[in-house]
C-alpha cells in the first residue's frame, strides 16, 4: 500500500539522520567532563576528574628522593605512574590487587606523560603519579591521563605542555568519540589517544578491534579533536585556583610587591634547554 | 608586540609567551625560537625579559639559602637531612661542630635522628646534593617552637619587599619566626594565642599569594583580629 | 606509619600544648573536627559513603555479590571488611598490599559491625552449602590526616544504612538470578567506633596525623545505639590505668551518639 511504502521510506531516512548513541550523544560529542585541582591536601599536586560516570582521583608526589637508591638514574629523574582500581569501582567487585591490565595501563600512561616533563632536571629523583579509579565507566585510562596532567601542573612540576587524552572508536558502523563502557564492550573498535596540544604530538596510541586503515586514521583524528576540547577544560581547572580573592584589587599595571626574580644563573640553565 | 599575554595573566605549561628572542626568566623555556611557560602562574613581561611567577613547586636548593630541616639518617661522618627538596641534604661533622673530634666520636651526642636544625646551604656538590652547615650565628639544633609548612615558592611573598611583610608580622605578633627558603617556618611565641595568630596570617598569605594589595590586607587582618581579642 | 621518624620538636610542642588543655589547631581536647558525610554517590556499588573528617578523606564502598559460604555455616551470608591504604593519601604510603595498620583498621571496623550483629547473616543464604550473599565493605583511604578508625566506622555505618541490596531469585535447579528489585538492608544495630588517645596525661579524641605520631597509646571503643559496648581495642606501647579506661568508655559513649546522628543523617 502506498501509505505503508511512504512510511517505510520516511523511517529509513530518519533513522540515518537521527542515529543517536546509547546515551543520546552525537557521534562527536564528549561526555560531560569536570576537573578539580588540589583535591588531595597531602599530595604535592592532585586532581579529581569526572568524565561521564568515571570518577578518578590522581595524586602526585615529587620530585623526591628515590628509594631504593639503586633504582634511581644518576643523570635524570624517573616518572612512575601507577593505575589502580578500587574494588567497588566496577560491577561485580574486583580484587584490590593490581591486575596485568593495571600494570599495562600504568606503563602506557607513563610513556604518554614523560615527553611532557623535563626529567633531566631531577637526577636521582622520582616523580610519582598515583591514579585511583573510584568508579569506572569506560575510557578510564584517558580520564586518568587528563587528571594526571592537571595534578602534575598543580604540583608545580615544570612541563613542556599539558597532556590531553581521549578515545575514539567504532560502534554499529559509526565512528564515535569518547566511548562509554557499553560502547567499549559492544563496539567494533576502541582507539585511545593522548596528545600534547601545543607540540602537536601523539604520546599514547592503542587500538583494538577491526577497522580499515582509513577508519583508523579518521579515529585518530577524531580522538585528537576530543583531546583539544579536553585541553580547554584542563586549563580552566588549573586557572580556577588563581581566581579573584575577596578584597583584592583588580589587575594592576605592575604588581606593587614583586617577589625576587631568580638570578641570572637560572636563565643560563633555561637557555641551555633548547629543544 | 610579540608578547602573547599581558603581565599578570594566568598561564599554563605550554602557553606561548613570546614570539622571537627575549631574555628568559624563571619558569620559562625556549623552543623553536619562541618562549613558553613551563608552569601554571602569572606571566611577567619586563623591558628585556619574560618570566612566570609560579605559585607551586618543590624547593630548589641554592647556595646561601637558610633552611629548616630534620635529621633523617646518620651515616659515617655525616648526617642526612630532609629539607623538602628533590634530594636529601648532607651535614658533615666539621660543618656541625667547630672543634676537633675523635674518630670514634658519638655523633648522636650532637644531633640525632628526629632533631630539627636551622642550617645554611654552603655548597652543592657535583651531584647537586645540598651541603649544609650549622656553624654560625642563629644556626644549629632547634629546641623550642614548632614548624609550619608552606609552598616554597610563596616564601618571597611572606618576606615581602625588603622584609616589609615579615617585619610587620613580627611587630604585631611579637613571635620569633625563622623562615626557611625551603618552605619550613619555625615559630616560637610567648603564648599560644600569638602563635595561632601567626599561623592564621601565614596561611592567609599562602592562599592569597597571587593577588595584589596583600600587605595592606594582611595589616588590616591583623588589626581586626587583635581588636576582636580585646 | 612504621618507618616514620618523629620530630622531637613536634612531640615536645604537642605535649606542651595538649598539657594546657588545647590542641595545635585550637580544638578542645574532646572536640572532633568537622564531619562531612555523603552517601549513595557511586552507581556501581550497592552502597557508598564519602567521609571527610577534617582533612582525613575516605570512601567506603559496599558491594553485595554471590559467593561461597563457610563450611561450618552453610546457610549464612559472609561479610568481609577490607581496607586499602592508597599511595595517594600520604607521602610515606607506598603502593603494595595493605600494611599491618590497614589490616588492623579493617579488623577493628569488622569486629564492631559483627559483634553488634548489625546484619542477620542467616537471612542471606541462597543455596545451602553452595551459594550465599557476600557483603563486601571496602574502606578506601584517599587522604590521611589521622583517625582513620572513627572515619571508616562512621562511613561503613552510613554506607550500610543507605545500601540498596539486590533481590536474588533462586530457581528450583539452584540457579541464581539477580533481579532488578532492591531493598534496604535491615540493620539491627548502629555501632560507632570512638578512638581516645593518650598524650602525656591527657586524653584526646580525633587525633590529627601529627597527634597520632606523638601519642603514647590509644583505645578504640565501639558503642551501639543502646549504649552497649561491642568492641574494644587498646594499643600501646604504654599502659592505661583502670580509671583512665573508665574515662575513655564514658567519652566513647558520649561521642558515639553524636557521630551516629551524623552518620545516619543520609538515611
Amino acid at each position: 500500500m502506498s501509505k505503508t511504502t511512504t512510511k517505510k521510506n520516511t523511517k529509513r531516512k530518519t533513522s540515518k539522520k537521527k542515529w543517536v548513541r546509547v546515551d543520546g550523544r552525537k557521534p562527536d560529542e564528549l561526555r560531560p567532563v569536570h576537573i578539580e585541582s588540589g583535591a588531595i591536601p597531602n599530595a604535592d599536586g592532585s586532581a579529581y576528574i569526572e568524565m561521564g560516570r568515571n570518577k578518578i582521583v590522581v595524586g602526585v608526589y615529587g620530585p623526591r628522593e628515590m628509594h631504593p637508591k639503586r633504582f634511581s638514574k644518576p643523570n635524570m629523574g624517573i616518572l612512575r605512574c601507577r593505575y589502580h582500581m578500587a574494588p567497588f569501582s566496577v560491577d561485580p567487585r574486583r580484587s584490590p590487587a593490581p591486575s596485568r591490565r593495571d600494570q599495562e595501563i600504568s606503563m602506557v600512561m607513563t610513556d604518554a606523560i614523560e615527553p611532557a616533563l623535563f626529567l633531566e632536571r631531577y637526577p636521582r629523583s622520582v616523580i610519582d603519579v598515583f591514579v585511583e579509579i573510584i568508579e569506572a565507566d569506560g575510557g578510564t585510562r584517558c580520564a586518568s591521563i587528563n587528571a594526571a596532567a592537571v595534578a602534575l601542573a598543580d604540583a608545580g612540576i615544570p612541563m613542556k605542555d599539558l597532556v590531553s587524552s581521549c578515545a575514539a572508536g567504532k560502534y554499529e558502523g559509526n565512528l564515535i568519540l569518547d566511548l562509554g563502557d557499553y560502547e567499549d564492550k559492544k563496539g567494533e573498535s576502541d582507539v585511545p589517544v593522548a596528545y600534547l596540544p601545543k607540540s602537536d604530538q601523539v604520546t599514547l596510541l592503542q587500538m583494538e578491534g577491526i577497522m580499515t586503515q582509513e577508519e583508523t586514521e579518521k579515529c585518530i583524528e577524531l580522538a585528537i579533536e576530543g583531546c583539544k576540547q579536553i585541553y580547554e577544560i584542563q586549563k580552566e581547572a588549573l586557572k580556577k585556583k588563581y581566581g579573584m580573592v575577596e578584597g583584592a584589587e583588580e589587575k594592576e599595571e605592575a604588581p606593587e610587591e614583586e617577589p625576587e626574580e631568580a638570578p641570572d644563573v637560572e636563565e643560563t640553565a633555561e637557555e641551555a634547554e633548547e629543544e | 608586540m610579540s608578547a602573547k599575554f599581558e603581565t599578570r595573566d594566568i598561564v599554563v605549561p605550554g602557553d606561548l609567551l613570546y614570539e622571537g628572542r627575549i631574555r628568559t626568566g624563571e619558569n620559562t623555556f625556549r623552543s623553536e625560537g619562541n618562549v613558553y611557560s613551563n608552569k601554571v602562574g602569572l606571566v611577567n613581561y619586563s623591558n628585556d625579559r619574560v618570566s612566570v611567577i609560579a605559585l607551586e613547586g618543590t624547593y630548589t636548593p641554592l647556595v646561601g639559602d637558610l633552611v629548616v630541616g630534620m635529621i633523617s639518617d646518620i651515616e659515617l661522618g655525616q648526617w642526612v637531612v630532609d629539607i623538602n627538596a628533590s634530594t636529601d641534604a648532607i651535614l658533615t661533622i666539621p660543618d656541625a661542630i667547630n672543634k676537633s673530634f675523635r674518630t670514634n666520636f658519638d655523633m648522636t651526642k650532637v644531633l640525632d635522628v628526629g632533631d630539627v636544625v636551622v642550617a645554611k646551604i654552603v655548597d652543592l656538590d657535583r651531584r647537586r646534593t645540598p651541603i649544609l652547615s650549622i656553624v654560625g650565628r642563629d644556626l644549629g639544633k632547634v629546641h623550642e617552637g614548632f614548624i609550619m609548612k608552606i609552598t616554597p615558592s610563596k616564601i618571597p611573598r611572606l618576606i615581602g619587599k625588603k622584609g616589609s611583610m615579615i617585619n610587620m608580622i613580627l611587630r604585631e605578633t611579637r613571635c620569633q619566626i625563622t623562615i626557611g627558603q625551603n618552605g619550613r617556618i619555625l615559630i616560637n611565641g610567648r603564648n599560644r594565642e600569638d602563635e595561632e595568630l601567626v599561623v592564621k596570617v601565614i596561611h592567609k598569605i599562602e592562599t592569597e599569594a597571587h593577588t595584589s594589595g596583600l600587605t595592606n590586607r594582611i595589616q588590616e587582618y591583623l588589626r581586626t583580629i587583635k581588636e576582636d581579642r580585646n | 606509619m612504621s618507618n616514620n621518624i618523629v620530630s622531637r620538636l613536634k612531640r615536645k610542642k604537642i605535649m606542651d600544648v595538649v598539657g594546657t588543655g588545647k590542641r595545635m589547631d585550637g580544638r578542645e581536647l574532646l572536640q572532633y573536627r568537622d564531619w562531612e558525610i555523603k552517601t549513595n554517590f557511586l552507581a556501581k556499588s550497592e552502597g557508598s559513603a564519602e567521609v571527610k573528617l577534617g582533612k582525613t578523606h575516605v570512601v567506603v564502598g559496599v558491594k553485595v555479590d554471590v559467593g561461597h559460604p563457610f563450611e561450618d555455616t552453610p546457610d549464612a551470608g559472609v561479610m568481609m571488611v577490607n581496607a586499602e591504604y592508597t599511595p595517594v593519601a600520604h607521602p610515606t604510603w607506598e603502593p603494595g598490599p595493605p600494611p599491618e595498620d590497614a589490616i588492623e583498621l579493617a579488623r577493628i571496623v569488622d569486629r564492631g559491625l559483627r559483634a553488634a550483629e548489625i546484619i542477620d547473616m542467616d537471612k542471606l543464604g541462597l543455596v545451602s552449602g553452595e551459594k550465599v550473599q557476600m557483603i563486601f565493605v571496602d574502606l578506601y583511604v584517599l587522604n590521611y590526616d589521622g583517625n582513620l578508625i572513627d572515619a571508616c566506622s562512621a562511613g561503613a555505618l552510613a554506607a550500610l544504612t543507605t545500601t540498596e541490596a539486590p533481590e536474588f531469585d533462586v530457581s528450583k535447579k539452584g540457579e541464581i538470578e539477580k533481579t532488578d528489585k532492591t531493598y534496604k538492608l535491615k540493620l539491627r544495630a548502629h555501632p560507632i567506633a570512638v578512638t581516645v588517645c593518650k598524650i602525656g596525661d591527657s586524653l584526646i579524641v580525633d587525633p590529627t596525623f601529627d597527634e597520632e605520631e606523638v601519642k603514647d597509646g590509644r583505645i578504640t571503643i565501639t558503642v551501639d545505639e543502646n549504649g552497649n559496648l561491642n568492641a574494644i581495642q587498646k594499643r600501646g606501647p604504654i599502659g592505661f590505668t583502670v580509671d583512665e579506661i573508665k574515662k575513655c568508655i564514658n567519652i566513647a559513649s558520649e561521642k558515639a551518639a553524636e557521630i551516629r546522628a551524623i552518620a545516619l543523617a543520609g538515611e
